[in-house]
């Protein structure tokens, strides 16, 4: 492949990553492939597959909850379905998410390599997430049940139920390798491989994004590793750490939980706000506002997101002084999040906007995650945090920044590079449509929730008040709405993969990064010739002496 | 041009610098991952002083003295082979690499002796013996076997990943110009000597 490879100098006529046929052809050709393009397809499969099981599981959630008391199956059930809607969609749709499908199909190109460092532990880490993912079903399926501890496992009731928690838990450490491999995959290719020329300010802000996510990857998930492990030692030894029947502490249990499980909320969004960076000069044809501000807010999430875990548990007896410190800590990430919004919506500001479905996306992530994220200030609040703990208002906050905010940027992702993927245009007007499904959807389902939390409904619970009625009505008639958006959203996928309109052209939105410049597909090896990096990723000078003008007339 | 393409081409798939700091962001994941039980370790010993030292009179401080002695060997060993390669010592290389594996399977069997007196006298985690002594015993001995035991997976997984480099050395696919994946196995060999540095302390010199 070396020596070959490189002496081809031709271009246009080498067949795409799509049709490359390297030592093996066909099915094979694909789940052997080191190809970082083809492995990022294969994730975005692989991911949606547990996505679609995962909608079915809070569909069928908020089915049970229209009306009080049991509407279609027990509480045991109900209890299950809420922990694997909760294990599926965050160990295997959110943390993976953008950075394994899109990081991994974009970022080799972005920073101008033919590869990510380590292709064969690229390979090795969707191999790991494939196994973590069946290990999951599996416990559903085998006798037992599945778990139903809620996706935290909490000591001490995930070592005195009887269901498959031990599936469970090797499934959650199974992913979280398969997590480690690829952040530490990502961190060496972007200090190793960036092109001649392209220094750390020349990044586009999307390898900002993952590089900060690597890092975390990298340094946070040991910890969940271990501490599960852990649990499953518990479990079948009894060796006393967590369970307070020996001795253990149950709060140290959620304090290595947490360590990992914090840092991992930025591990789901820090990627999506490299989406956004990415998508908006696109599409308004302005230079990003605040490049550095942008670039250094990442790492500074990344840091201080390390340091707030205990945030979760300000209702199980810590010091004061300890309370008052994560309180403080949690209000500070609202900075660098803040300054990230702000820059956004400044480089939108005086923008010729192309209303693109990629970016109508992204304006929904900005206003729903600007929701999301003030009333996480709240939650950071000592006082209101008691009374808001536990309750169905840490739900809508969580939703909204995890579905509004990453769901909908993995969307934005899914549609802005959809066409450089598969060479193919998707829908448009269908798009638009579902676009505006999901969001009043997402907002049906969501809002109430904060309501009825801030009124006392508490989360996880099978059965409720009939003074909650109504909230919980419109709430599961908002899923339907959802649901349906969805649907719409995975025919037009499905279908423009295969029959969609053909597209050859290089840069079809006028973007201005690498990924723009080179093959529609790209080819087998991205660049025929390495480029050679000499000016800034976003450049719409011209097109902004041109507003300029338009101003001063 | 087209020579300082080729150059570039082999640049991308072999980084020896690049192998060398996956290795190492390896090895910051494998520290925190121990770290995990450490941290458990120091806040259960702060909590129950008495009680570990106690439990910690029951280990047999010269078997763990001498396993200390046998993996600081070993990682001197793991050093020799690789500064033999460098040397284009090729069968020397693959003796040091010999008596690395050597130690340590020596180490595991001390462990095992080790363990399975413990066990035969009754202690070990969910025994009645132990669960008659009190919490931080338990806890002792619960992080006792926890740390070894999985300090004994990472020797055992080290093992391995030596034996395959010796095969490696053996069919001349590491040499003295290419020996980088030599070297990572060894940085991971390292690891798990000082890994073992910490537990020595920790579990046998507390008494």
């Amino acid at each position: 492949m070396s020596a070959e490879a490189a002496t081809i100098r031709t271009n246009g006529h080498e067949p795409s990553y799509l049709e490359y046929k390297g030592k093996h052809s066909g099915f094979l050709g694909w789940i052997l492939s080191t190809d970082h393009k083809r492995i990022g397809i294969l994730y975005l499969i692989s991911l949606s597959f547990f996505f679609l099981v995962g909608v079915i599981f809070g569909f069928l959630m908020r089915l049970e909850l229209i009306s009080p008391g049991r509407t279609i199956m027990d509480a045991q059930t109900y209890n299950s379905i809420f922990t694997l809607h909760g294990v599926i969609m965050i160990f295997l749709f959110v943390i993976p998410g953008i950075p394994a499908v899109f990081g991994n199909f974009v970022l080799p190109i972005l920073i101008g390599a033919k590869d990510v460092a380590f292709p064969r532990i690229n390979l090795m880490s969707w191999y790991m997430y494939v196994i973590g993912g069946l290990l999951a079903v599996v416990s559903i399926l085998l006798p037992g049940g599945p778990a139903d501890t809620g996706w935290t496992f909490y000591i001490p009731y995930s070592v005195r139920t009887n269901t498959n928690v031990m599936l469970a838990l090797f499934a959650a450490f199974t992913l979280g390798f398969s997590s480690i491999l690829t952040g530490l995959n990502f961190v060496t290719t972007v200090h190793r491989l960036k092109a001649p020329g392209m220094g750390w300010f020349k990044l586009p802000l999307s390898i900002w994004s993952i590089y900060s996510t690597a890092w975390v990857q990298v340094l946070a998930t040991p910890i969940i590793g271990i501490t599960l492990l852990l649990v499953v030692f518990e479990r079948w030894l009894g060796i006393g750490v967590f369970d307070p029947a020996l001795g253990g502490d149950p709060v140290l249990f959620q304090h290595l939980f947490w360590i990992y499980s914090h840092p991992a909320v930025y591990i789901m969004i820090l990627p999506a706000m490299g989406v956004v960076s990415e998508i908006i000069p696109v599409f308004s044809r302005r230079t990003i506002f605040g490049y550095k501000f942008i670039a250094f807010s990442s790492v500074a999430i990344a840091l201080l997101g390390s340091l707030v875990w205990a945030h979760h548990m300000f209702t199980v007896g810590m010091s004061d002084t300890g309370q008052f410190i994560f309180s403080l800590l949690t209000m500070l990430v609202a900075i660098p999040s803040a300054i990230k919004v702000f820059n956004w919506v400044a480089t939108l500001y005086k923008g010729s906007i192309e209303l693109s479905t990629s970016l109508l996306f992204i304006l929904a992530f900005i206003f729903l995650f600007t929701i999301g994220g003030l009333t996480g200030i709240m939650q950071g609040i000592l006082t209101v945090d008691i009374q808001v703990h536990d309750t169905s208002f840490i739900v809508a906050h969580f939703h909204y920044v995890m579905f509004g905010g990453t769901g909908f940027g993995f969307f934005a992702a899914l549609h802005y590079w959809f066409p450089k993927m598969f060479g193919r245009m998707y829908h448009k007007k269908l798009a638009n449509t579902y676009f505006w499904l999901l969001f009043i959807g997402f907002n049906v389902l969501y809002f109430p929730m904060f309501i009825m939390g801030w009124l006392g409904m508490p989360r996880r619970y099978y059965d409720y008040l009939p003074e909650f009625h109504s909230y919980h009505f419109i709430s599961t008639i908002g899923s339907w709405i959802l649901v349906l958006g969805l649907l719409l959203m995975i025919y037009n996928m499905y279908h423009s993969v295969r029959k969609g309109k053909v597209v050859t052209e290089k840069n079809i939105w006028g973007g201005e990064t690498l990924e723009w410049q080179i093959e529609t597909p790209p080819t087998h090896e991205n660049f025929s010739e390495i480029p050679v990096i000499e000016t800034d990723p976003y450049q719409y000078k011209m097109n902004e002496e041109t507003l300029d003008k338009k101003e001063v007339r | 041009m087209s020579s300082t393409e080729h150059i570039a081409t082999a640049h991308v798939h072999r980084d020896d610098v690049g192998s060398r700091m996956g290795m190492w962001l390896f090895l910051f994941t494998e520290i925190l991952l121990f770290g995990g039980m450490f941290f458990l370790y120091s806040v259960y010993r702060f909590q129950f002083a008495h009680e570990f030292h106690v439990a910690a009179k029951e280990l047999n401080t010269i078997i763990g003295a001498f396993n200390t002695a046998i993996l600081l060997t070993s990682s001197l060993t793991m050093v020799l082979a690789i500064i033999a390669i460098q040397r284009k010592q090729k069968t020397l290389s693959i003796v040091m690499q010999i008596i690395t594996i050597g130690l340590a399977l020596f180490f595991l069997v001390n462990k095992y002796f080790e363990w399975t007196a413990k066990i035969h006298h009754g202690i070990y985690p969910g025994s009645e013996e132990l669960l008659s002594k009190d919490s931080g015993e338990i806890l002792f001995y619960g992080l006792y076997y926890m740390m070894t035991g999985l300090h004994g997976l990472h020797v055992v997984v080290g093992m391995v990943l030596i034996g395959i480099m010796t095969r490696l050395t053996a069919r001349n696919s590491i040499t003295h110009d290419s020996y980088v994946r030599l070297e990572n196995a060894g940085l991971y060999w390292h690891l798990v000597d000082i890994i073992w540095i910490f537990l020595f302390p920790l579990f046998y010199l507390i008494t």
